[in-house]
């Protein structure tokens, strides 16, 4: 009896101790020691809302945190599904920044009317081909669209000319897409902003009869590498960070750059924006500044991420076909239209 | 006899005291509290209703009634029928050969048969796709998912085979039936509960399954619902989605409700443990071990394998310890909170569900088994919009995680609980009563230290549960909290295999003393009363 509840006891106090402890980890956990090189007016800690990926983030974060002595705490999770969580929160929102990967979510987000307008210091470094003209939010990054194929199975005579040809009979089965994420649907809505309903709800009909759904580019990189498929619509980081790993995952698999301003050689923007019930919206400005200086694109371009940066003049690193060469289409970052892409999407059956 | 684990459901026949109603504890208060227990469950339900009810209809029928419904649909089903038959079969066979046969080291493989538990079944899918990349689809979903679930089936089974008298099937075999005939005549229909209990679990489970699903490229409504959320949030594409998935549960439900039937199942006499006389297997050992190797290597050592080979070579793997360990402590943390709250929740349901049998308490109980029946995904977003709405100041906090936790896993612990107390007579409590105690004295004197094993092994199997659940942790947990379970799942789905690692094995490890607390649930001899 009594040696029972002293067990229940004790473990009672070590789940209370365990979780006080886990609750009080944060993951902004950087040093901030030598605090405010330049972070004049600007102090204490934000949220961030985070749907980029996590490692180049936190790489980002860290820098941040050094230069100024702010400290960042990470909320993770996908560009849709905390866009649509913010729009929920409205202004309850405990987030001060958001970030994503593509720009749909951006604009779902800045179409609620949360965003504060970024502060110029940080938009005047990007041109204006990456950041809304309404200024509610910047591009900070960015990735191409590529066609992941694997040489074995497709020769170079066979590779498509369009993305839209992947909708055409001989392509059945034989390539992957992440139709459920973010990334696939930021594609999608440059199709439709590029080629109008019509034709993007037929190729949707065209994709749903030919494409196998992964769950992600990685996913895909990987059976197209395995030989599992043929080839995969992905961005072209997936390939080269593998690459530049250990290519485990990418040794079979080429890239093929649609180019010619073809829907398929779609630049997609990563989004950063200041809410505008952000609690400390100095902090949050610095932060959105801090991503798109020099030294923020520097870390971006530095890193094992291996995306696009697209501001201060900061060239992308030697492993990365430049962006001139991509001959990407012209694309309004601020009307991509994430919403009717899914219901689109939901017609064709794809999701 | 031992508490069956697992056993949910009302089962039928556990003869009401008719004389405890007026002794023991106050019937209405039980009542109560199980009611609210009850309705906490109801609270995602409500919302998808509420969501779908302020839909209009056309947009509704539109997404219900579309080619994509029938398609996810058709999988759900299919793999619930598989591998629901798949871990009757082997769960069924493993525990016959472990209880009921002269196996030797049949305590290493009653343990080695519960292990799985440990592993979660995503990180079992990757180890698989990793080993048989083609397995992907319906058979990868098959195989993983039956290897994950099968547990789910055994302990329940090897526990009422334990605990059952010998006598019935010895005076069959005297009257001259095989063996073979013996067990499908007589001890087969004796474990309806528990057959019809572990197969409900498994197929809940597999409704409501994400994780792994979502790693094997095979589409069921759970996944749809998750794609649907990641694109739209809880606009109507998803409450459609999550409504036609809540109707699939409702209709699992109520048909094990109908499968138990109004049999009555004599209570077995808490005197009758008298050892079994095993089964000699003769020549049929070595093919009886083999399948259990093969049974066992394939749940358990091949993610374990691959876990460890991803650590040795992953071309990503330099964890940060300090992270690694704060990581393994929240899950540690929240798991512990989780385990001691929904225990404690467990008791008026499951005291209701013996000691008061009838509408309300089946009533009561259904309720806390719908929780296992929706998404986490669902109750994690219906929480989310009831802390904006209704309790701003929890919104975020590690309350709201543990109060999905308890919607999710309210059942393992009621299911417990319903065995532990079926094996306490009411007289005790009445005895007690008499004896001039309080209702609440009898209750924290009497009752709960008797209830201690069956607590124990629900609040392991709630531990197992909370430690290893992805989507509601990646949606609610508080800022800046990882787990074990989402930081695996965001390495996974990165390219990095290797960093993943680590908190796989970390997760195995944390779950493996809990799979042992379940696995030794089953093993308890009679307890006697303090």
């Amino acid at each position: 009896m009594l040696r029972r509840r002293a067990v229940l006891a004790a473990i009672g106090a070590s789940a209370l101790a365990a979780t006080l402890a886990a609750c009080g980890s944060t993951t902004g956990e950087a040093a901030g020691g030598a605090a405010a090189t330049d972070g004049a007016g600007a102090s204490g800690s934000i949220v961030v809302y985070n749907a980029q990926h996590e490692d180049l983030v936190q790489e980002l974060v860290d820098g941040f945190t050094k230069q100024t002595g702010i400290q960042v705490t990470l909320r993770n999770g996908d560009d849709a599904e905390l866009g649509n969580q913010l729009v929920q929160e409205g202004s309850a929102s405990p987030a001060d920044v958001f970030l994503t990967e593509n720009s749909p979510s951006m604009d779902l987000v800045a179409g609620a009317g949360l965003f504060a307008p970024v502060s110029s210091t940080a938009s005047d470094a990007v041109p204006a081909a990456y950041r809304p003209s309404t200024g509610t939010w910047t591009g900070w990054a960015a990735r191409a669209t590529v066609f992941a194929y694997n040489p074995s199975k497709v020769s170079s005579g066979q590779l498509p000319a369009s993305l839209l040809d992947l909708a055409q009979p001989q392509w059945k089965g034989r390539f992957g897409i992440a139709a459920g994420g973010a990334d696939f649907q930021a594609i999608v809505s440059a199709v439709l902003s590029l080629e109008g309903e019509a034709a993007t709800q037929q190729w949707l009909t065209g994709l749903k009869a030919n494409a196998k759904v992964y769950q992600g580019n990685t996913a895909i990189m990987k059976a197209v590498n395995a030989g599992e498929l043929d080839a995969g619509v992905i961005y072209h980081y997936y390939w080269a960070k593998d690459r530049a790993e250990s290519g485990a995952n990418s040794s079979s698999v080429e890239l093929h750059y649609f180019g010619k301003q073809d829907p398929g050689a779609f630049l997609s923007v990563s989004g950063a924006g200041v809410l505008k019930s952000a609690k400390n919206p100095a902090a949050a400005q610095k932060f959105v500044e801090f991503l798109t200086s020099k030294a923020g694109q520097e870390i971006l371009a530095n890193s094992s991420a291996l995306e696009y940066p697209i501001a201060s003049d900061v060239a992308p690193g030697p492993k990365l076909k430049p962006i001139a060469d991509l001959q990407a289409p012209t694309v309004d970052v601020a009307g991509l239209n994430g919403k009717q892409v899914v219901s689109m999407m939901q017609q064709a059956g794809l999701i | 006899m031992s508490a069956p684990v697992l056993t949910p459901g009302p089962v039928a026949g556990a003869a009401p005291s008719g004389r405890a109603g007026r002794r023991g504890l106050p019937a209405s208060g039980a009542g109560l509290l199980a009611l609210v227990v009850g309705l906490l469950s109801l609270v995602p339900l409500a919302v998808v209703v509420q969501a779908l009810a302020t839909t209009p209809w056309a947009t509704t029928r539109a997404l219900v009634l579309r080619p994509r419904t029938l398609e996810l649909l058709t999988n759900t089903a299919a793999l619930v029928g598989g591998a629901v038959t798949l871990s009757l079969v082997l769960g069924v066979g493993a525990a016959w050969l472990v209880t009921r046969t002269d196996l030797p080291a049949s305590r290493f493989w009653h343990a080695a048969l519960v292990a799985p538990l440990a592993v979660p079944a995503f990180v079992s899918a990757y180890a698989w796709s990793s080993v048989l990349p083609t397995a992907d689809g319906y058979d990868g979903a098959l195989l993983v998912t039956t290897l994950a679930y099968a547990p789910l089936v055994y302990v329940p089974v090897a526990a009422a085979l334990r605990g059952l008298d010998p006598a019935q099937a010895e005076v069959a075999s005297a009257l001259g039936l095989s063996p073979a005939a013996a067990f499908r005549r007589v001890t087969l229909p004796q474990l309806r509960p528990a057959l019809l209990g572990g197969a409900l679990l498994v197929a809940l489970h597999l409704v409501a399954e994400f994780g792994a699903l979502a790693l094997l490229r095979f589409p069921t409504l759970s996944t749809a619902v998750y794609d649907q959320f990641r694109s739209s949030f809880s606009g109507p594409a998803s409450t459609s989605m999550a409504a036609v998935l809540v109707v699939v549960s409702l209709v699992l439900l109520g048909g094990e409700l109908g499968l138990q039937g109004r049999g009555r199942y004599a209570a077995v006499g808490r005197g009758a443990t008298r050892p079994v006389a095993p089964v000699r297997l003769g020549a049929r050992r070595v093919p009886a071990l083999l399948a259990l190797t093969a049974l066992v290597a394939a749940s358990v050592l091949v993610p374990l394998v691959v876990i460890g080979r991803w650590w040795l070579d992953g071309s990503s793997s330099s964890v940060d310890p300090g992270l690694l360990l704060g990581t393994a402590a929240s899950s540690l943390g929240l798991g512990l909170v989780a385990a001691l709250v929904v225990v404690l929740a467990a008791v008026p349901v499951a005291w209701l569900a013996v000691r008061r049998p009838g509408p309300l308490s089946v009533l009561v109980e259904r309720l806390t088994f719908l929780g296992t029946g929706l998404p986490g995904i669902v109750v994690a977003l219906s929480l989310v919009t009831v802390g904006l709405r209704v309790v701003p100041g929890l919104y975020q906090s590690p309350v709201m995680l543990v109060a999905a936790y308890g919607v999710l896993f309210l059942p393992r612990a009621v299911v417990s609980l319903t065995a532990g107390l079926k094996q306490l007579p009411p007289v005790v409590e009445e005895a007690a009563a008499t004896l001039g105690l309080r209702p609440l004295s009898v209750l924290r004197r009497v009752v709960l230290p008797a209830l201690a094993p069956a607590a124990g092994a629900g609040a392991a199997l709630v531990f197992l549960g909370a430690s290893t659940e992805l989507t509601a942790t990646l949606l609610l947990s508080p800022l800046g909290t990882r787990t074990l379970a989402t930081e695996f799942w965001s390495h996974s789905s990165a390219v990095e295999y290797g960093a993943a690692a680590p908190y796989a094995a970390l997760l195995v490890l944390l779950c493996a003393p809990a799979a042992w607390l379940v696995a030794r649930g089953g093993n308890d001899a009679t307890r006697r009363l303090p």
